[in-house]
């Protein structure tokens, strides 16, 4: 008895999965079918590489994008891969395994550890493979070829010197909503900030991490005011974490007499700062890192020469209400060029 | 095809605590599903992309799943005496920060660091291990709490800094040997010969039988002489030691101490049990399935990526995959009662 079941239950499981490698192979025909090239054709095509923190942030959705279009125009296969959370190093380090194993001729990437990518980075250039970081450098810079991103600390300078001018000589009283401790982009938007409106760390009266979550900035705003009542100023990492703040503000009424400045310009960031719950904010173009970075790619595949050094995608402060003698655009601009 | 050795429980109503042989459970029992599966993938990818049917590129499957198939061992201990571990990513990323530290900045000499790794990832063990026999506890709600424990004490520990600039014998394990023109890393071989240990160590000793027994009722196996309490909290102890031991080839692997190592490394390991066909009821079930269950994960990623398929179907797959076999053991259960 108990033999029988056993068998059937075996011949249970193969039929279970025979059905999901037929699922497997729809999937893999759908996904390749959406591609630049068929799968597994080696017709000596270039192959590119592009892995991204994690596969469900707006930002990275936007680099793909940015990257497809350029590998499409270009002639390339594209191959992607993303971490599975921010902060996996280990999914990235798989990732640029295999696609080293694929065949890739350069791999362009948004490290989700600075530091803890170099020893894999580093063999893959070994390899031959051109590698160039995205948005976020690579601790020691030097690791890879190149670095294609937003210069962070003139992100934060731009609205640091708009909430200066925005404040017209009243005191500041200043609230950080921070990305993470010790992650590069976050202290350089915040030291840039800090910059811009001539201000210390002394003069921030609250700081607080927001991982840049929505419900996380919330929480830490709603903290920050049972703290200092009388913030008047919010600088925030970025979009999601300045909603989370507004959200706080107005459950207290103050919504209206606190300035809110961010960076990033996604969609739904330009959108907030036309209908004034951000005042502003540095909008920066992940679609242009990629794509810039795929062509580096194609430049090295067909005559062997390098991209170098660090090329800045440029940053553009996005409000409504301009001030004078600080430099931005309006937000029909913004949402022209915005990302997510 | 008869037994050596008499299990000490064949007079108890419960059938399936009779254990059977390793041939017997390698050509009938829950492992051949899963080994069909993964021979239909490599025949699939094989087919599919150039580079897949490679030495290099299967030495290199076997290297991305040796730190969660280590972790998947302890996990497949666990899950036979129908408990769970949660905590077992966090623990292995505290193990792993303690040693780079220990040895990168600390004044210990490498070896003991490592030493001291193993102690203390096998006292998170034994800590989980007494919680739930002891008091007793849920296993799901003590290794959820020392989840958040470990991944605590790690960060703190850390102070949120990746440890670089490793001491040699830290990453030895990461490094290569040529085997008939590929390179085959020595942490695989450390991670195939833990399969094979516990391997041996489920199906032919007294102590796996009585793992056995256990996930299949704690009460028949203590009216037939298991001392099921030392046994939970040696099983919890054992893994725990795993744990370290998967720390040890995780720093060996990425060249780094990294904290946020292993978040996702506890349901992970559960996919590959789960995939290798051990029942999350406890008492059924086998490491080597568990090994085909990480294969199979790693063959997909691999796979998939080298056809240039998106992540995401990675993760789609992967979730399909696991109800597949969770209904297929559930209904299998239904059916033999």
């Amino acid at each position: 008895m108990s033999r029988t079941t056993r068998l059937s239950s075996s011949l249970l499981r193969t039929a279970a999965v025979a059905g999901v490698a037929a699922l497997t192979l729809t999937a893999c025909g759908s996904g390749s079918g959406s591609g630049s090239a068929s799968a597994g054709s080696d017709s000596g095509e270039v192959k590119v590489g592009l892995i991204t923190k994690t596969d469900t942030n707006p930002f990275f959705v936007k680099m793909k994008e940015g990257a497809e279009k350029a590998a499409k125009s270009e002639g390339v296969e594209l191959m992607t891969a993303a971490g599975k959370f921010d902060g996996d190093n280990a999914g990235q380090v798989t990732a640029i395994e295999n696609m080293v194993a694929a065949g890739v001729k350069g791999i362009l990437i948004t490290p989700s550890d600075s530091k803890a990518i170099v020893p894999a980075i580093e063999k893959a250039k070994a390899k031959g493979v051109l590698v160039i970081a995205l948005d976020t450098p690579t601790e020691p810079e030097s690791a890879v070829d190149a670095l294609f991103a937003t210069d962070n600390l003139k992100a934060g300078e731009l609205i640091g010197e708009y909430a200066k001018a925005a404040m017209k000589g009243k005191t500041a009283k200043i609230a950080a909503l921070d990305l993470a401790p010790g992650v590069s982009v976050g202290v350089q938007r915040h030291n840039g900030f800090l910059k811009g409106f001539g201000a210390t760390d002394d003069d921030v009266v609250c700081a607080q991490d927001t991982g840049g979550d929505q419900a996380k900035g919330q929480t830490a705003m709603e903290n920050c005011l049972q703290k200092e009542p009388d913030i008047n100023v919010v600088y925030t990492i970025n979009e999601p974490a300045a909603l989370g703040a507004y959200t706080a503000l107005k459950a207290k009424g103050r919504e209206k007499d606190v300035l809110i400045v961010s960076v990033d310009g996604g969609c739904t960031g330009t959108e907030a700062v036309k209908d004034g719950t951000i005042a502003a904010t540095s909008q920066q173009y992940p679609l242009k890192m990629a794509s810039e970075g795929v062509k580096a790619v194609v430049t090295y595949a067909k005559d062997g020469k390098k991209a170098s050094g660090y090329t800045d995608t440029g940053v553009t402060l996005i409000t409504d209400k301009a001030q004078d003698g600080v430099t931005s655009k309006d937000t029909a601009y913004g949402l022209e060029n915005c990302w997510g | 095809m008869t037994a050596t050795t008499t299990p000490p429980d064949t007079s108890s109503p419960y059938a399936e605590l009779k254990a059977p042989t390793t041939a017997r459970r390698l050509l009938t029992a829950p492992t051949t599903g899963p080994l069909v599966a993964l021979l239909l993938a490599c025949a699939f990818f094989s087919l599919s992309t150039d580079q897949f049917l490679t030495g290099g590129n299967f030495s290199l499957i076997v290297q991305q799943v040796m730190v969660v198939g280590t972790l998947a061992i302890g996990q497949t201990l666990i899950i036979l005496t129908a408990g769970i571990d949660l905590s077992c990513g966090a623990v292995m990323a505290f193990g792993s920060i303690m040693i780079a530290k220990m040895a990168a900045e600390g004044s210990l000499p490498p070896l003991a660091a490592i030493a001291l790794g193993l102690v203390v990832c096998g006292g998170f063990g034994l800590l989980n291990g007494l919680l739930v026999q002891k008091i007793p506890l849920p296993p799901f709600i003590v290794t959820l709490g020392m989840l958040n424990v470990a991944f605590a004490l790690t960060h703190i520990y850390s102070e949120e800094q990746t440890v670089t600039n490793l001491p040699g014998p830290l990453t030895a394990l990461g490094q290569t040997f040529p085997l008939g023109g590929t390179d085959i890393t020595y942490g695989s071989l450390v991670t195939i010969a833990l399969f094979l240990l516990f391997a041996y160590a489920l199906s032919s000793t007294g102590w796996g039988r009585h793992v056995y027994a256990l996930g299949n009722s704690p009460e028949a196996a203590r009216l037939n002489g298991i001392r099921t309490s030392r046994l939970t909290i040696g099983v919890y102890t054992v893994a725990g030691v795993l744990y370290g031991i998967a720390a040890l080839l995780l720093i060996s692997r990425t060249g780094v101490g990294d904290p946020q190592a292993g978040q996702t490394d506890n349901l992970d390991s559960i996919t590959a049990v789960v995939l290798g066909g051990t029942s999350l009821f406890g008492g059924r079930g086998s490491v080597l399935g568990t090994f085909i269950g990480v294969l199979i994960v790693g063959v997909f990623r691999n796979g998939l990526q080298l056809m240039g398929v998106a992540s995401i179907y990675q993760t789609l797959i992967t979730g399909v995959l696991v109800i597949l076999a969770v209904t297929v053991d559930q209904l299998s259960r239904k059916k033999a009662r």
